[in-house]
Formats: structure tokens, sequence, C-alpha cells
């Protein structure tokens, strides 16, 4: 027994947000060196308790929280997150915060930049202190090390996939020298699954050095190869809290959502006669995820999924198509030439797109949630709209839009206070359904769903993909589903094409081995490709 | 206690502070031997006076280009129309519609240029905006002296040409709304036409903001990206809300004539961002979010303090000080209203 205080202690915490109940007397220990997975269902409340943790301002700005943390034994309770940095806390949020104008390197060495002296220094102090270039290239370089990934230091964030973003945030945390307790939210959310593979590794080495780790993901295959401890949360109590060697996915599944979860078998796969929409030649000037040369023919009917790596330019396919990035090509749907270049031209068309990035470009972050849905139908289709004065004056009906949006909250079951809810407020899966919500809402003749489950929990995920397919084989919606996870698209899919370096390296059936899919991901690019 | 807890937040501190400041200055006002009614009256018509070139801000605000620092623009437009009312001859409360008439196809052209300028320079609107406004009123500086006017009550009496500094509107439209059904009761006087008139004006924006347009507005300035992914055309979104705040700017001015009693040429609109900016700020509103609730309450808040400040003061001090006042009151609230000025949650 030399110390028997743990690493971190956090006791009775409880937290509301203006008197909805998001955390209730959250208790739990962390040893030194120890992995704790950390799982529940969208709005769980995972988020909120690792920002308490962190002492990020939401939680001040909104009424503090209850409870006590303890570090190392100590009572702490951080003001910001400056002083959780101090104590040798680092937290890789959710969301990314780089800056995008600046390189790897520079973004890692944010605050903490190698500087020499020089003789303004000696006259105004330390802020003329000059940049050490080598040595930063030299620190980020060894951070990006620890990572174990191929990154380039003086890549521009705004030029990275999203994959290297993520890589770049956590070499920010693995820089700080004197780092004790490392919070990951969701880092694997965004990563293909050979780049997550890498960075469990070297959590696993981080691990091994005394660092203990906070894991949250919704891939339970993940947690359950990596953590030592998994703390399940569900509506912001602690329902289950056992050594990982004592548990396996499907109870951890069933604990969370409450119920248990049938698998869904997957039919076999249909023939179609019609082709509906038939892209050739496409290129698409999209940073990060560039698209060279892409041609494919989807049926009338049909669930067409996308995979590929992260960088090959599987996204730039749908942004391409739907006019968010420059490119060219030709897309017919149903015998008519679309143009490119215009998302008005495209969504006139009858195509919709729930795009991957939705902070950006999926959601009115400062809007009511029933504006979120009904806003792209109501421009486009003349929706929710009442005619004054024959059709001079098109005035919004409230009510109408109102009564579609509680609709879609009860039917994808998305976790809020109601419709007049700020889409900023809600947590990270359920502001995806508003998205998937937004398109279904337009009725689409051809639906693009980019990363449709990302950050997702499997509860959630179940029922996204469930939607899709009824939508699919009720309405006759032909959907095309870009997605990083190869399973996902096994499951719903019936053709699957792999893209590698801008280009389509094979469309096959959805019943083939996975291995197949494998090979021709794997086939002609390296891993960390992508990067020019 | 959780009660008022949440009336301080929804008001906001400093709105509560003002607000409290103001009516304190009312209640003040008998000891110091200021009559109430004058007072309550000055503080309505100013209200009414300045309401809707606080509104011109809103338009602007809501498609995301910022505060409308180039407001002289409208309000030039709006000189425009009333100086050729006068010059043709209309007379009588009617002339004040006419001048209105008249200011808006200027308002279209300059709001469509400027509109256009704006949609060039994303991100620095604001600086580009002042700069719009201040060299608009430089450059119709030289034309008011060079536009071939001829009216003996406008031109400059000894050359014949060139138009004077201030041009009186007494047989045109001068009070033709403030006297419209007003009431007066010993020194209170309160003109309904006018706060009338504002109400419908602000009315017109508010119902403009809930069609699709205006919806289309409102999602262009809180997420542009969103926006262009739904099919709305951005440009076009902020150049219709740039003509729309030239226009109420210039039918702003044209409000402020008729109670004030004069035209103002030349320096005149040069100043008249300024306060109608700390309005709207000191009203509650953002550089991205702005409610018709902001512009009523800051356009009471502003003008009211501008106006009870000095009277009080005066009289408590016995010296005439009232001008040095009224421009400190003035200029420190425009400085306190920038310092607040914040982006919305982005
Ligand atoms: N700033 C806020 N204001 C109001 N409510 C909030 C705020 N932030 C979070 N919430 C609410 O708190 C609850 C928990 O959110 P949290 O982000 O912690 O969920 P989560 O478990 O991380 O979910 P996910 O897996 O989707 O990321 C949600 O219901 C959310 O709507
Ligand atoms: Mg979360």
């Amino acid at each position: 027994m030399k110390d028997k205080s743990p690493l971190l202690e956090m006791r009775n915490i409880s937290k509301d947000f203006f008197g909805n109940s998001v955390l209730k007397d959250v208790s739990f220990k962390l040893e030194k060196g120890e992995i704790l997975g950390l799982v529940g269902e969208n709005g769980a409340g995972k988020t909120t308790l690792m920002k308490i943790l962190f002492g990020m301002t939401v939680i001040r700005d909104t009424g503090g929280y209850s409870g006590e943390i303890f570090l190392e034994g100590k009572p702490v309770s951080y003001k910001t997150p400056f002083e959780a940095l101090d104590d040798g806390i680092g937290m890789v949020h959710q969301e990314f915060s780089l800056l995008p104008g600046f390189t790897a390197a520079e973004n890692i060495l944010l605050n903490r930049e190698s500087t020499k002296n020089n003789f303004m220094t000696e006259l105004f102090g330390d802020r003329m202190k000059n940049l050490d270039r080598k040595d930063m290239r030299k620190r980020a370089l060894k951070a990006i090390g620890k990572v174990g990934v191929q990154l380039h230091e003086d890549m521009l964030i705004s030029d990275m996939p999203v994959g290297h973003k993520q890589f770049t945030e956590i070499a920010r945390e693995l820089e700080k020298d004197n780092i004790k307790l490392l919070v990951l939210d969701e880092p694997t959310a965004v990563l293909a699954e050979s780049e997550a593979e890498i960075l469990l590794k070297s959590m696993k080495k981080l691990s091994s050095e005394g660092i203990s780790i906070i894991f949250i993901s919704h891939r339970l295959r993940e947690i359950i190869n990596i953590t030592d401890k998994i703390l399940i949360l569900r509506d912001g109590r602690i329902i289950q809290e056992k050594p990982t060697s004592s548990t396996n996915i499907s109870e951890i599944a069933e604990a969370m959502v409450g119920r248990e979860l049938e698998v869904s078998k997957r039919e076999d796969v249909r023939v179609f006669d019609r082709t509906f929409l038939s892209v050739s030649r496409l290129w698409v000037n999209m940073p990060g995820e560039t698209v060279r040369d892409v041609s494919f023919d989807v049926n009338e009917g049909e669930i067409f999924g996308i995979g590929g790596l992260a960088g090959q330019g599987k996204l730039g396919i749908p942004n391409g198509i739907m006019g968010l990035f420059p490119g060219g090509g030709e897309i017919i749907l149903d015998g008519k030439k679309i143009g490119l270049n215009s998302p008005r031209i495209a969504l006139d068309s009858g195509m919709a797109f729930v795009s991957e990035d939705r902070r950006d470009v999926g959601l009115l972050l400062d809007e009511p949630l029933d504006w979120n849905i009904s806003f792209t139908a109501m421009q486009v289709q003349n929706k929710f709209l009442k005619p004054i004065f024959g059709n001079l004056i098109k005035w919004r009906d409230e009510k109408a839009i109102q009564n579609a949006a509680k609709g879609f909250i009860d039917a994808l079951e998305i976790k809020c206070t109601g419709y007049s809810q700020k889409a900023q407020e809600l947590s990270g899966g359920n502001q995806q359904k508003i998205c998937l919500a937004k398109a279904f809402i337009v009725e689409p003749r051809v639906l693009f769903v980019s990363e449709p489950t990302r950050g997702i929990d499997v509860g959630a995920k179940k029922i996204v993909l469930d939607t899709l397919i009824k939508n699919n084989r009720e309405k006759g919606t032909t959907i095309i589903m870009i997605s990083s996870e190869l399973e996902e698209l096994r499951s719903v899919c019936d053709r699957i094409a792999i893209v590698d370096e801008g280009k389509i390296a094979g469309i096959l059936p959805a019943t083939r081995p996975a291995a197949d899919f494998g090979l021709l991901m794997l086939g002609t690019a390296p891993v960390s490709g992508g990067a020019e | 206690m959780k009660y008022l807890d949440r009336i301080v937040e929804k008001t906001g501190w400093p709105r509560l502070i003002i607000g409290l400041f103001l009516f304190s200055l009312f209640i003040a006002a008998p000891f110091a031997q200021v009559k109430i009614g004058t007072s309550l009256s000055d503080t309505l018509i100013r209200f009414g006076m300045n309401g809707i070139m606080v509104l011109a801000l809103v338009p602007m605000i809501h498609s995301g280009c910022g505060l409308n620092f180039g407001l002289p623009l409208g309000i030039i437009a709006g000189l425009l129309g009333a100086t050729i009312t006068i010059e043709l001859g209309a007379t009588g409360a009617a002339s004040l519609f006419i001048a209105i008439l008249a200011a808006t196809p200027f308002a279209l052209v300059f709001g469509w240029g400027y509109g256009n300028l704006l949609n060039r320079v994303k991100g620095n609107e604001m600086m580009i905006a002042t700069y719009v406004g201040f060299s608009s009123v430089a450059f119709m500086c030289m034309m008011w002296l060079l536009l071939p006017y001829s009216s003996p009550t406008m031109v400059w009496g000894y050359e014949g040409v060139g138009l004077r500094t201030t041009i009186s509107v007494e047989g045109f439209y001068l009070h033709a709304l403030s006297n419209f059904l007003a009431v007066r009761i010993g020194t209170f006087f309160l003109p309904t036409g006018m706060l009338l008139f504002m109400g419908f004006v602000c009315f017109l924006v508010w119902a403009f903001l809930h069609t699709k347009t205006g919806t289309a507005m409102t999602a262009v300035g809180s997420n542009p990206v969103f926006a262009r992914a739904s099919g709305v055309n951005i440009d076009r979104m902020r150049t219709i809300s740039v003509i729309l705040s030239t226009w109420l700017g210039a039918v702003g001015i044209i409000v402020y004539q008729q109670s004030f009693g004069f035209i103002q040429l030349y320096m005149g609109p040069f100043y008249m961002a300024f306060p109608a900016v700390a309005a709207i700020l000191i009203g509650g509103a953002s550089v991205n979010k702005a409610s018709i609730m902001n512009v009523l309450i800051g356009a009471f808040l502003f003008q009211g303090i501008l106006t009870m400040t000095p009277s009080v003061m005066n009289s408590i001090i016995q010296m005439d000080m009232s001008e040095v006042i009224r421009i400190i009151v003035s200029n420190g609230m425009i400085l306190y209203a920038l310092t607040r000025v914040k982006k919305g949650a982005h």
C-alpha cells in the first residue's frame, strides 16, 4: 500500500441545465494508468460529466454543479480549463478546437511554443521572444510519434481530412509533459477503422506509461478491447460499473438502452432493373477529400453504399453532387441532366443531403429545432407556408412547423426539452437525428447520407438505420450512404463502392465477405494516405 | 428569489440598471423643479422621432451584415426625397408621403449598390459600412451645392444656388404625423400619430421577418453555410436586407424631420448612425441577433436618458449646462454600448 488515494475520484456529481437534470449523483474512481470506458446513450450526460471535470465555462454559466472532485486525494474544482491543464488533465473534445489557418505543429504547440531570446526580450519582456521553429518541429514530431501516426507537421489544419485533425488534437494533449489524465470524448467517431486501430494501440502504450485515460466511444468493440473498467451512464445515472473482463458487448448494449436489442437480419441482395442516377467522370475539389474521376450508376429504389478510408475522396462525392464544393462531370437523374455547383439545382431536382459536418453545414445552432427541421423544405418546396393575398405573401406557418417537428422528435426519439430548444444544446447524437429529420421532411427522390451514425449510440444507430431502411422500403427513396464503417454499410446496403485515391476501386454486392472490401481499400493506398 | 433571478436573466443586468436609472430620474424630476409632463412627452417625442432609424438596423443584423454604420446612406436617400418634394411644391400633410415615395427609388438604388459592395467584403462589413456612411456624406456635401434646386425656401438667398444647411418643413409636412390624434393635457403632449406610424412600420418589419424570404434572411445571418446548403442565394438575401435597411433609414429621417421641423443637410447625417447603433445594443441586440423588442426598449431607454439627464442635472446644479451634459451622456452611452458589442454564440 504505497498511496491509497486513486488518481481521480468524482463523488456525488449532479448537474442540471435550468431545471433539466442531466447528471444525478454520479460517483466513480480511476486509478493511475487505468483506462476507463465511459458509455451511454446519446444525451446520457457523458460529455457533460467530462466538461465538469475539465472546468469548462459553460458549466459555470449554466449554474455550476454539485458534488466533489478529488485529484490524487486533493479536492479540486476547476473554474477554467487552464487550471485543469495545469494539474495535468488533458481533454480532446467531441468537437474540434483547432485553428484552421495554422499548421499541425503550430496547433500542437499552441501557447506552449518554444522560444528564443533576442534583444527585444531584454527591453519588452517575454512577449517579444522569437519562435524557435526548429525546436517546435522536434517537439511536434515527438508528440505525433506518441500518437503513432504519420502526420505531416507542416500541413494546414484547413487542408486536413477529419481523421488527421483528430490526430492533431490528440497529439496536442500528449505534448504536455505533466499529463496525468487524458479525457478522450469520442475520438474514434471520425476515424476509419484502420486509423482507430492505431489510436487504440497508442492509448494502450500511454496507459502502460502510467497515464490514466477516460475514453468515451459508441463503438463498443473498441471499449471492450481497450478498457480496464467500464462505466455505463443512463439518463444521468450510473447503472453499471464493472471490470471489462467480466462483461461483454451485448450486456453493455442492453444496460445502455435499458431494453433488449434484437439484431436485424439483413435480407438477400435485391435485384433492380432501372438505372436512376448515373454519375460519370465526376471530379470534386474538396480539401482533404478530393474526387478525381468517379463514375457509377445507382438503381431506382436501391441503397447504395460508398466506403473507403478517410481522405480518399468518398465524402467529396455527395458534397460535389449537391453543389457544396466545386466540381465537374455529368450527373443524370431519371434521364435528366443535373447541373453541378449549385445546391439549389440539386435540391430542386429532388436530391437531399445529410452532411457529415453537422455543426457547420447541417444545423442552425443558434435557432430552435423546429426551424432546423423545416427550413430546407420551406425554402425549396414552399412547405409550411400560408399564402396571404393570393400568393403575394408567403407567411411562415408556425403551427405546422411545430407539429412537424414534434412528429420527428417522437418518431426518431430525439432527446430534447421541446421543439423550441436551440440545436446547440442537444447532445451530438441527437443533433444528428435533427439532420436526418431535415432530410426526410423534403421527401427526396435520392437521399445522400454522409456518416449518418457518426457519434450516435447503439440504440439510436439502430433507429437511424431502421428509419433509413423503412424510408427506402415504404417510400421507395433511393439512398446513397457514405460511411467509414464497413459493417454498417454491409448491413444496410445492396451494393457497396469502395473509393480509393479519388477513384472507385470497385463495386461489389454487400453480401460479399468483409475481407473483399478490405482488399479493395488497401489495394493501392497506404493506410494513412490522402495527404499530398 | 428564483423568480427574481429569472427576471434578471431575461432582462439582462445592463438593461435593468439603465431602466432603474431612468426611472429614478423621473422620480427625481419633480424635486428638481422639472415638470414631469414635459419630460415625459419629450421622451416620447424623441422615442418616436428616432425609433424607425433604430429599426433600420434590424434587417442587416438578421442577414449577418452586422450593425449598419452606413445608415447615413439611407438618410441621404430620405433627404433627397424630402428636398425633391419641396422643390416640386407639394404642401400639407400629404407631402410627407410624397417625400417617402420620392425617397424610395434612391433608397433602392443606393441600397442595391451598397449591398453588392458589402457582399465583396464579407467579414469586414462594419468597417466598410462606416466608410460608406462617411464618404457618402462627404460626397453629398458637394452635391447639395451643385444640384439644380431652385425653390426659394431651400436655396441660399443671396446666391440663388446651392441648398441651405437647414431647411424648415413648416408649411410642408411639419407635425403631419405628430399632430394626428395628438393628446394634450397641460404640459403633457402625446404625438399619437407618430407613435402609431412607428408601430405600423415595426409591424411591417416584424411581418416581413415571418415570411419565407424573411426566414431565409435570418438563416443566412445565423449560419450562411447552412443556408447555402438549403438552396438559399446568400448574396441575394444580404442585398435585400441592405436595401431594406437603407429604405427604413430614408423613412426614418423623414419622420424625424416632421417632428423636429427642419431638414438638416450637409453634415447632418454624419453622426446619425452611432445613436441608433447604441440604442439597439442597449436594447439587448447583438451583432447577429436583433428583435423588434430590442428596438423599442433600446430606443426608449437611450432617448429617455438623453432627455432626462440634462434637464434634471441642469436644475440641480443651477447652471445652463444642458448641451454639455447632453453630449457627455450621449457619447458616453454610445461608448458604453459599443463595448457591449457581442457576437452571438459563434
Ligand atoms: N448547454 C446546454 N444547455 C442545455 N442543455 C444541455 C447543454 N449541454 C448539454 N445539454 C443537455 O444535457 C444532456 C446531456 O448531454 P451530453 O452532451 O452530456 O450527452 P452525451 O452523453 O455526451 O451524448 P452524445 O453521445 O450524443 O455525445 C442532453 O440532454 C443535452 O440536451
Ligand atoms: Mg457527447
